[in-house]
């Protein structure tokens, strides 16, 4: 259904700069400039609102099919619409697996039905998340869902035969495997971040040196075989380290990081509250400021949300039994603003490239994360930055409850976004 | 925190000497001819077992018994009911029947704290040993043989703590809840800590712990007033923390002529069950410089007076009773 309506938004800071008027033409932005004026078209005023590209998060757990009890792909893209997201990747480890054309175009149609953001199914690299066989990359990528992305998230591709062949099979379609770097024999009954914390906690520790041993190894196939890998939710000061080494080799190497991994540590499992219990786990202080530098600098190349609801009663319990994750789109601005915006590491058109344009390019969406201008998809969202509010987990759109921001107060507030000029949220609301 | 007992940590020097010297007059009811004490009639403490322990759980049964408390035995162990809801559905069932005190046994470390924090329960919450965290029982039971054998005098040392005391610990250090709530109170106590182990038997960040580390048992052994002897489990060999149990035996166990090494005063402890052939020998564990059997006998007077003081009598500088949010329960 094409949208065919008019709106003009007055008096935005695009990308953070002085305030312009922009016009929304049906699905594409029709002119940028000062004093427009456009009859018949829906007015948003805009005035100390931020304006930027629609944000794309390569890292969403929908849970459908198998899991609605914590999200739907309905639910969890009208979350994404809150935060501020117009495009996400809908993570391959539901139930069944994303490991087949049949299931990937499932969730891709479930998301064009929502209309709240674009769905982009990530494919399953091996059939069920096994490790042991090459699930139908090829099929998944010809099929309607068009995937591009593979990864066995929340599992690792430990084989490295496996890994190895992935990573050359994906190249004759310009694929890139995401690989959810973790050793299993290092972290077996891993519960925490190995370190002074877990020691004094009695809990079992996972160590850095797991998720960056897995690194170091894939960047080098990735180099040997000349092929593109992307590392999800990196989350030490070592793995910044090993990536900024493989970049500087020129190797076709990427990276995200979590907006938890940007604010939050080890110290909170003091409380034991399961809130906390996330994969990769909560690292320190230094690991935090490691990845804001390098996420500054561009070492790191994108946020994305690892959005992972679980049920009330997956997390009111005792940590060992607790289901690990945390619920992040709706507060996936907010972190960035606060943590890299706030502190003067980023400013706004930085915000653009890390959060919309540059996780657009590795996930090769076209109509996403573009320039905010003439000709343009209309693919836009708008922040307040002055907002200040205390994180209300009941006002979530998601079906979950599982934030770890509850009663803390963070910058920002999605007001308004477009998806090709149609709004998807509009004072805040999901639309 | 003083409405539980989650950690070793909960407890200040003096509030570890008042438990000890409270445990001190309570051990002399075992010498009457009735062991029983009124002081918590028509209290109901709950023991709430999600492992199997049977000494532990006699150890706080008996010491219930003594106060005249009403005690519940709840094993959760084989429970068909997934391990989330049941510590919550269990803490819940608890609480409508009144439990005043749940003593809990947790396979997963923080249960205890959670139960203690989650608002579940009004109850106090004893930690009775919890995953690989703490069992802060087992080092006041430990604290009070020390301090008997040690200090001693009339009352077992009451009124004193265990300054300049130099107690070596060694063994399975990484698992053990023992090892974490002994560090803590027994250099609350005065007491100079060493822990010994092999390098994989220690957890990564030992070294910001308050205690000495050492992987040579025989080079602590002269400068050691007790060495406590942590059982070492036999399947820690298949995950390649040591090659051998004869390995093991050779270089961390406790036999003759190493006990010979160590001062004449010093005392060899081990919270059982032992291992006789691996961590200890039959001749060092029949010794009468070794003091397991004490320390059990020891440990129902400390559980008395801990749950006399969580539930009746009052504790140090904090005679009005707070919950977690320091408001008053």
């Amino acid at each position: 259904m094409t949208h065919t309506e008019r709106t003009l938004i007055r008096g935005a800071r695009i990308l953070g700069g002085s305030p312009r008027d922009l016009l929304i033409d049906g699905e594409t932005v029709a002119e940028v400039g000062t004093g427009l004026s456009a009859a018949g078209a829906a007015v948003v005023e805009a005035d100390g609102l931020i304006l930027l590209p629609g944000l794309v998060d390569l890292h969403t757990h929908l849970r459908e099919p198998g899991r609605e009890d914590s999200e739907t792909v309905l639910t969890g893209t009208r979350a994404a619409a809150a935060g501020g997201f117009t495009a996400v990747h809908a993570m391959a480890n539901t139930f069944p697996v994303a490991d087949t054309a049949g299931v990937v175009e499932q969730v891709w149609r479930l998301g064009a039905e929502s209309g709240y953001c674009d769905v982009q199914p990530v494919g399953a690299v091996t059939v069920g998340l096994e490790g042991k066989q090459l699930a139908e990359l090829g099929a998944m990528h010809e099929s309607a869902a068009r995937v591009v992305v593979f990864s066995d998230d929340g599992k690792c591709v430990d084989d490295a035969v496996m890994m190895r062949r992935a990573l050359e099979y994906v190249k004759a379609f310009d694929g890139v495997i995401a690989q959810h770097a973790q050793e299993p024999r290092l972290t077996e009954g891993a519960q925490m971040n190995e370190g002074i914390v877990s020691a004094e906690l009695g809990l079992a520790g996972w160590p850095a040196v797991a998720e960056e041993s897995i690194i170091a190894r894939d960047v080098l196939l990735a180099a040997h075989v000349g092929s593109r890998v992307h590392v999800c939710h990196l989350s030490t000061a070592g793995s910044v380290e090993l990536v900024r080494w493989a970049k500087s080799k020129g190797w076709q190497v990427t990276a995200e990081v979590t907006p938890h991994h940007l604010l939050l540590t080890d110290d909170l499992v003091r409380s034991y509250d399961p809130v906390f219990k996330v994969n990769p786990p909560l690292r320190t202080e230094e690991d935090v400021m490691a990845l804001r530098e390098a996420l500054a600098d561009g070492t790191i190349d994108c946020v994305a949300t690892d959005h992972a609801p679980h049920p009330h009663e997956d997390k009111d319990c005792e940590w060992g039994a607790a289901a690990m994750g945390m619920i992040g789109l709706e507060t996936a601005l907010s972190v960035v603003q606060h943590t890299m915006v706030d502190t003067g590491l980023l400013d706004w058109p930085a915000v653009a490239d890390r959060l919309s344009a540059r996780p657009a390019a590795i996930g090769r969406l076209g109509g996403h994360g573009r320039p905010v201008a003439a000709g343009e998809p209309a693919n836009l969202t708008l922040l307040d930055p002055a907002h200040r509010a205390v994180v209300e987990p009941g006002a979530f759109a998601s079906r979950s409850r599982n934030t770890p921001y509850r009663g803390r107060e963070l910058p920002g507030r999605v007001l308004h976004t477009f998806l090709r000029g149609r709004a998807t949220v509009r004072d805040g609301v999901p639309v | 925190m003083k409405h539980h007992l989650i950690s070793a940590t909960d407890l200040t020097r003096d509030d570890a000497v008042l438990i000890l010297d409270t445990a001190e007059e309570l051990a002399r009811v075992a010498d009457r001819p009735i062991k029983k004490l009124p002081t918590l009639r028509g209290r109901t403490v709950v023991n709430l077992f999600f492992e199997d322990s049977t000494r532990t759980r006699i150890s706080f049964e008996a010491a219930a018994k003594r106060l005249s408390a009403d005690v519940i035995n709840f094993s959760a162990k084989g429970s068909s009911v997934s391990k989330g809801e049941s510590l919550k559905d269990t803490a819940l069932t608890l609480e409508a029947m009144g439990a005043d005190a749940v003593v809990i046994r947790h396979h997963d470390s923080g249960a205890p704290h959670r139960l203690a924090t989650s608002g579940w329960i009004g109850g106090c919450v004893v930690n009775a040993g919890d995953g690989t965290h703490e069992h802060p029982t087992q080092a006041l039971l430990d604290a009070f043989t020390l301090r008997r054998r040690l200090v001693g005098g009339r009352n077992g040392g009451a009124g004193a703590d265990l300054s300049g005391r130099r107690v070596t610990i060694v063994g399975d250090i990484l698992h053990s809840r023992v090892a974490r709530s002994n560090v803590h109170l027994l250099t609350t106590l005065g007491a100079e800590v060493t822990v010994v182990a092999p390098p994989t038997l220690l957890p990564i960040g030992v070294s910001h712990w308050p205690c000495e580390v050492s992987y040579d048992l025989d080079a602590v052994l002269a400068k050691s007033d007790a060495v406590m002897m942590l059982r070492v489990q036999r399947e820690r060999m298949n995950a390649a923390y040591f090659p051998t149990e004869r390995e093991y035996a050779r270089r961390y166990g406790l036999h003759g002529a190493r006990m010979a090494r160590m001062p004449e005063h010093a005392i060899v402890m081990h919270p059982g069950p032992m291992n006789r052939g691996m961590e200890i020998t039959a001749e060092v564990a029949d010794s009468p410089r070794c003091t397991a059997v004490e320390q059990v006998s020891g440990g129902v007077s400390v559980r008395m007076a801990v749950l006399y003081l969580l539930l009746g009598g009052a504790w140090p500088a904090d005679t009005a009773r707070t919950d977690e949010n320091g408001q008053p329960a």
